[in-house]
């Protein structure tokens, strides 16, 4: 009898090594990619606040960078964005909630063969095109109805980028409902819960790492979304909660600036750094938040 | 327990001799007849089940034990292809009728599925889900203990009701869901191999369980394990392959002295 030989894994080695080279090397240009963005933020900005204090900056509430007399207190524009996150957000998550419910618990298979490519048809839009969907359609009609509505104004651009941002809460909603595993809603209904019962006591808990997920992409979504806001809310920085009025949101200044006539070097051109580095710290805070959601409403099926 | 429309519960009184204590019939089916799609999974089923006993439903995998379950609580209402004709009487009041609401029905028909399946809540929430939906949710605390002492559960988890569910073992996770099963106080429970996960500790503490749940209810048990059926359950169905109910009467006869050969053939292990 021949002894068998399990011990000659060359072939798997070199195989293993390759592959997990190859692998390695990806990731290393992911983790490279992020953190030279990091870099040219931090090293553009570090200039800025040689000029600006970072008190000034983050306590300011005027924001005046291009006209006399320059001031640089950055809320404005921080308030601006606020206004455009809240807004959407009213109009992005119970809308896209309710549709995750729909889709995974109440519509039928041709339902939803019909609803989910045109959601995903909704998300492949340039955003610019929704700019410009909100300046010549939401706007004229919100100015039919309330009066005072400007040509530029927060809520155009709010409603518009809750459109946006929809089928990011809806469909991402529904796929962490539709992972709820059936053993659950049948023990819900043995228990003679109802439909609605089910869906709102059982299916939506126990998905709710994934709902709040959704939330939290979404709301990063529209933290940094910039051409349709730029073109919608209009370049008027302003603390205000008129949302008829015009704002200005901290990407529709690094707009303004990025196509101006600034010079590099300039104190109006390192405060895009010092904005954009704000606004990177501002998603990476919802990304952790939504890290510590997934992990806090961890459960085990997902 | 009440379906909407209540007819006179038509119990058969057979009991002419008191001294001689017939179990009344809770559930009767009558030319029972189901499909999934082209496929029947049971043929003309009529059978009467006692009040109050452990009946246990045997017989191969693919006999259609767990669709005669869904059946009784209309649970197949949620299956698209199934397809049921016959009827179902609970206390004489055919559970297919019109008039009948399923919701109704599973709050008097309880279930316990083959693999536990609590809910990602805590064990507390978990038992007490069914008493909040059926609005019986005054003295829920009381309720709550009560059904986990019932489930033989409470010594173990007493302290750590506020915990997910889903931290426990699977044999106690088991006896929660048999827990938020019976909480509700319904009339039967109807259990699917409920004991099928779980290693044999955690199967006799079940089938303990099981037997003394029948002085409170009427308990529906489908099983794969001969001995267990043998040993908790008042009276025996054995269906064979093709959906068809083969014998049905006392386990005991069942056991000891079927009538049919494929019967005694499939319960000495000779096929099934
Ligand atoms: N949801 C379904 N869709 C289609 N066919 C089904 C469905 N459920 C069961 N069947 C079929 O119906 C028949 C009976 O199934 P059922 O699950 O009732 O058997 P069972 O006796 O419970 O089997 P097991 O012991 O394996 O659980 C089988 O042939 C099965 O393939
Ligand atoms: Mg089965």
């Amino acid at each position: 009898m021949s002894a068998i030989d399990i011990t000659d894994d060359a072939v798997t080695d070199r195989a293993t090594t390759v592959a997990r080279g190859v692998f390695f090397a990806c990731a290393v240009v992911t983790v490279l990619t992020t953190l030279g963005i990091i870099l040219v933020l931090v090293t553009g900005a570090v200039p800025f606040f040689r000029d600006v204090s970072p008190v000034t900056f983050f306590t300011g509430a005027d924001w005046s960078p291009l006209i006399r007399p320059y001031s640089f207190g950055v809320l404005e524009i921080v308030w601006g964005t606020m206004m455009i996150v809240v807004g959407s957000a009213l109009v992005a998550l119970p809308i896209g909630v309710l549709t995750a419910i729909y889709l995974s618990e109440y519509a039928g298979e041709r339902v939803r063969r019909v609803v989910k490519p045109t959601l995903e048809i909704l998300a492949g839009i340039p955003t610019i095109v929704y700019g410009f969907f909100a300046i010549s359609f939401i706007t004229p009609q919100l100015q039919r109805v309330f009066p005072e509505t400007g040509t530029f104004n927060a809520a155009s651009a709010a409603i518009v980028v809750g459109i946006m941002i929809l089928p990011m809460v809806s469909s991402l909603s529904e796929d962490a409902m539709s992972a709820v595993p059936d053993e659950l809603r049948n023990a819900g209904y043995g228990l003679g819960a109802t439909k609605f019962e089910v869906s709102t006591t059982v299916v939506v808990p126990s998905a709710l790492s994934g709902i709040l997920a959704s939330f939290i992409l979404a709301i990063s979504r529209a933290i940094g979304e910039t051409m349709a806001v730029a073109l919608a809310a209009g370049m008027n920085p302003t603390i205000t909660l008129d949302v008829f009025s015009e704002i200005q949101t901290m990407t529709a200044y690094m707009v303004q600036v990025a196509t101006g006539d600034v010079s590099a070097g300039s104190i109006q051109y390192q405060s895009l750094f010092a904005v954009g580095l704000t606004l990177f710290v501002m998603t990476l805070a919802m990304n952790l938040l939504s890290q510590y959601a997934r992990s806090r409403y961890r459960e085990v099926y997902d | 327990m009440s379906l909407e429309n209540t007819t006179q519960p038509e119990t058969e009184s057979l009991a002419n001799d008191p001294a001689i204590e017939t179990p009344e019939t809770i559930i009767e089916t009558r030319d029972l007849n189901v499909w999934y799609d082209e496929t029947q999974a049971l043929r003309d089923i009529s059978m009467e089940i006692p009040e109050r006993k452990v009946t246990a439903l045997i017989g191969p995998s693919g006999c259609g034990k767990s669709t005669f379950l869904r059946c009784v609580n209309r649970m197949n209402d949620l299956i698209d292809a199934a397809r049921v004709e016959g009827e179902v009487r609970l206390q004489g009041k055919n559970v297919y009728d019109d008039d009948v609401d399923p919701v109704a029905l599973r709050r008097a028909v309880g279930m316990v599925f083959q693999e536990p399946n609590p809910f990602p809540k805590s064990i507390y929430d978990n038992v007490a889900y069914g008493l909040r939906v059926q609005g019986k949710d005054d003295n829920l605390d009381e309720k709550v203990e009560t059904a986990l002492r019932r489930a033989a559960l409470w010594d173990e988890v007493s302290d750590q009701l506020d915990s997910s569910g889903l931290d426990l073992s699977g044999g106690q996770q088991q006896r929660l869901c048999i827990a938020r099963a019976i909480a509700p106080d319904p009339e039967v429970v109807l259990m699917d191999e409920p004991a099928s996960a779980l290693d044999p500790v955690a199967t006799s503490k079940i089938e303990d369980l099981i037997e003394d749940l029948a002085s409170e209810y009427t308990v529906v048990i489908v099983t794969h394990n001969m001995q267990q059926a043998a040993r908790i359950s008042d009276r025996t169905a054995v269906f064979l392959t093709g959906g068809e109910l083969v014998e049905y009467g006392d386990t005991e006869k069942i056991f000891e002295n079927p009538e049919h050969q494929r019967v005694e053939d499939y319960i000495t292990g000779k096929f099934g």
